[in-house]
């Protein structure tokens, strides 16, 4: 609960009074943490090795879905963010986050496929000898 | 074919690819004799400067009070300087093109041939953009935001001025490619293929200056966003922080979200250039598109970080010269964060005709549409603002009327390309290159001279003289239409850009005209540095004091200039314009009762580390391996004997605190005011 290191840099011009307390976690939050995350690890690995479902587009939506509870997982137990750390900046920030990457990331492959479906009816081979 | 570099002809341990014939201005053609007249005068210029600091015994006073300082306000100021030097010389680019774009018709080839033509086209759009607006944002942003937000410093002062020396030495880094080899034809954002075939340093020196400015302003956006986060008075809660400081915050989380991309974006350049990978070639799984892709992610939000910080400035000067609060605040914040959040989904808009197809293309061409929606809020906001205000027709005043027009018409004009079908036949022509000189030279430039004129009296203590500055504001509007309105029409027309020869006689009248526009322009920017000179000459008389423009926020309630700690107490906000609020509520400023003032010490580690780096871009750019190595271990060194460094802080006494308070220089609000 200590705020000892925001202060290596940071000019005191103002004294705020510190009442913004960052979560640092209890064993407990850390065992719950660490049990779901290795339990959110193994389901995957169950379904690809135990060739679970008939369909690979079944089994690699569920992986992908795992994938983000897991990256909720961390941050939540790991990472301790919450939406009263530093006033809700965190969870702002964190939000922010995901929102830009998200579009950049979902936009980019979405484009590139598009780019790549109109600009690029040659053949491999083809392109390879053409230039 | 797409190999990135061919075995070099000669290539020694000590200098790498560097040898006597990399310097341009050894070559017996126009071409060397231009860089070679240019390299004199830039030695004797420089030995000029030089020599006149070492005369009047400056170098210690430069080294403890600037280069070492980590006082937000002297780096603010720092990087106003370098962007005004860097205005100069993308300005020389800019007239060499309008020059050769004038003469070089039929059988007259122009004076550039096409090589030079290219890097100068290249350096002008990259310079503009890194180290003339890039730099004057930070600067403004450094020196009024935490002034606006009643704080002492920055969040990290350090940080602060190694930004700064990484600026620095990326600008040096473009400087240095004029004399010692070349510089990247592949234009601003150096597209592949170009800028991974083309031989020689040129787009590695692009690369590493980009890199260097990259980290730095990414240093910058962080330290901002945690000071406006931490680091208000008391009082100061979201909704009542002024608008420049929330523009100035949209703008950080912006850097924070995009610079990364363009860091990432260059080092797989880099790799392709220096390790023979294929990120970007259209061969062995690489795809040039991904690139283009890529650097518009960076490349668009960067347009609203230039232009958020000058709404900002816009939105403190429009009240303050017409003697009311801003019309609509809420809503100016509210646009600010949706354009924040837009700004991110329109970036294929640079790319229409790429191919990418109807349903893309009119997804980004709707986004592009609705962006314009906040910013036309906000060109509302300031015209209700006037209205029934007393408007003072000073020349920052003078500067956002120019720009209210000016911006107004760029932006419809952005709207034109925003349809897809019309950006087929307006893509890379002249008519785009009006559109966003339109935006950039109306909104973030005029803004600059705006925020120039008006927070200069509270950086110096002296105004700015008014018949210079609007000489200045004259000719930059009048020269701004004469240069660009002709490459409006010729882009209707089907003119491209980048063209350093044309076969059709018709379009030369246009191109004289365009470039009388870039004389009178010229003359704008002679009349802001005869400006700069006769004020300091006569700042006596100019001098003022603490609020000389009957100001609203809390950069007014400090003396001009602010002493080291900014304010002895730190002020309570209640309102909305707290200075204001505080002058209605009779503040009387406390002259007693003073405690010592805890402040960060100034450091040399941002010197050693931006020398340091600039060292490493220098080796890796020339293959100077040795260099570069030693130089990259060092800049690890010196950050790790930073890290151990114990005393970086001290305390102002109170007695020097009391002294300066009570001091002749320090005048109060009612003696400064004029209105």
């Amino acid at each position: 609960m200590s705020h000892s290191n925001s202060h290596d840099h940071a000019v005191h011009g103002h004294e705020h009074s510190h009442d913004e307390h960052a979560n640092h976690g209890s064993l407990r939050s850390y065992l719950t943490g660490f049990v779901l995350a290795v339990i959110l690890t193994v389901i995957p690995f169950w379904l690809v090795m135990g060739h679970v479902f008939q369909s690979h587009w079944v089994t690699i939506t569920l992986v992908l879905l795992l994938a983000i509870v897991q990256i909720l997982v961390h941050v939540v137990y790991f990472l301790h963010l919450d939406t009263h750390s530093e006033g809700g900046w965190n969870m702002l920030s964190f939000v922010f986050t995901i929102v830009l990457v998200v579009i950049v990331l979902g936009a980019s492959i979405w484009v590139m496929y598009n780019e790549n479906t109109n600009m690029m009816p040659m053949s491999p081979q083809y392109q390879h000898n053409g230039e | 074919m797409l190999e990135p570099t061919s075995p070099p002809a000669a290539r020694s341990f000590l200098f790498g690819r560097l040898t006597l014939d990399s310097l341009p201005f050894l070559k017996p053609d126009l071409e060397g004799h231009i860089v070679l007249v240019t390299f004199l005068a830039v030695i004797c210029g420089g030995l000029a400067v030089l020599g006149l600091i070492t005369y009047k015994r400056l170098w210690g006073y430069l080294w403890r009070e600037w280069f070492t300082s980590v006082d937000h306000k002297k780096l603010g100021i720092m990087y106003m300087i370098l962007g005004t030097v860097m205005l100069l010389r993308g300005f020389a680019d800019a007239v060499m093109m309008r020059a050769q774009q004038a003469i070089a018709f039929g059988p007259n080839m122009g004076y550039l041939p096409p090589e030079h033509y290219d890097q100068i086209f290249t350096a002008h759009g990259s310079i503009m953009i890194f180290f003339v607006a890039m730099a004057y944002i930070v600067g403004l942003i450094n020196y009024v935001m935490p002034l606006q937000i009643g704080s002492r410093d920055v969040a990290f002062p350090f940080l602060n001025n190694l930004s700064f020396w990484f600026t620095f030495w990326g600008a040096i880094t473009f400087m240095v490619s004029l004399f010692v080899g070349d510089f990247s034809t592949a234009g601003w954002l150096g597209y592949p293929p170009v800028s991974e075939l083309q031989q020689g340093p040129g787009v590695d020196y692009y690369i590493w200056g980009l890199q260097l400015s990259g980290v730095g302003t990414l240093l910058s956006g962080v330290n901002f966003v945690v000071t406006i986060i931490k680091m208000r008075a008391p009082g100061m809660t979201m909704m009542k922080m002024p608008v420049f400081t929330w523009t100035s915050l949209c703008t950080s989380g912006l850097i924070i979200a995009t610079f990364p991309v363009l860091t990432a974006t260059l080092f797989l350049l880099s790799l392709d250039r220096y390790v023979g990978t294929h990120f970007f070639t259209s061969d062995f799984g690489g795809n040039v598109m991904m690139y283009i892709n890529l650097i518009w992610v960076w490349g668009h939000p960067e347009v609203y970080i230039l232009i958020l910080p000058i709404f900002g400035i816009y939105s403190e000067i429009v009240p303050t010269f017409s003697g009311k609060p801003l019309f609509g605040y809420s809503s100016m914040v509210y646009a600010t964060c949706a354009i924040m959040i837009l700004s991110y989904l329109v970036w294929l808009h640079h790319f229409f005709t790429m191919g990418s197809g109807a349903d893309v293309n009119s997804f980004f061409s709707l986004t592009t549409m609705i962006i314009s929606i906040p910013t036309g809020v906000k060109i509302f906001n300031w015209l209700f603002t006037m209205y029934r205000g007393r408007v003072h027709f000073t020349v920052p005043m003078l500067w956002t009327m120019g720009f209210l027009f000016t911006f107004t018409i760029g932006g419809m004009t952005g709207v034109m390309l925003s349809v897809a079908p019309a950006d087929f036949l307006l893509h890379n022509s002249l008519f785009l290159i009006a559109h966003f000189h339109n935006v950039i030279i109306g909104g973030v430039v005029f803004g600059v001279f705006a925020g120039v004129n008006y927070w200069f009296p509270k950086a110096f203590g002296f105004k700015l003289d008014e018949f210079w500055g609007k000489a200045s504001f004259w000719f930059w509007q009048i020269g701004f239409w004469l240069a660009f309105g002709p490459l409006y029409i010729m882009g209707f027309m089907g003119v491209t850009r980048r063209l350093s020869h044309f076969d059709n006689p018709a379009l030369q009248p246009y191109f004289i005209v365009a470039g009388i526009g870039a004389a009178l322009i010229a003359l704008g920017i002679g009349s802001f540095i005869v400006q700069i000179g006769i004020s300091i000459l006569r700042r006596k008389q100019y001098a003022v004091g603490g609020d000389p423009w009957d100001g609203r926020t809390l950069e007014w309630a400090t003396s001009s200039p602010p002493p080291d700690y900014n304010f002895a107490f730190v002020p309570n906000v209640h309102e909305r314009d707290a200075w204001m609020d505080m002058k209605k509520h009779g503040y009387q400023r406390p002259l007693e009762g003073f405690n010592d003032i805890h402040m960060p010490k100034n450091t040399a580690s941002g010197v050693v580390i931006g020398v340091l780096s600039f060292a490493c871009c220098f080796g890796l750019i020339w293959y100077i391996w040795w260099l570069a190595a030693a130089s990259f271990v060092g800049v690890i060194v010196a950050s790790i004997v930073h890290t151990f460094n114990y005393h970086r802080d001290y305390h102002i006494p109170k007695a020097e605190v009391n002294a300066f308070e009570h001091s002749g220089n320090w005048q109060d609000a009612a003696q400064g005011a004029n209105a």
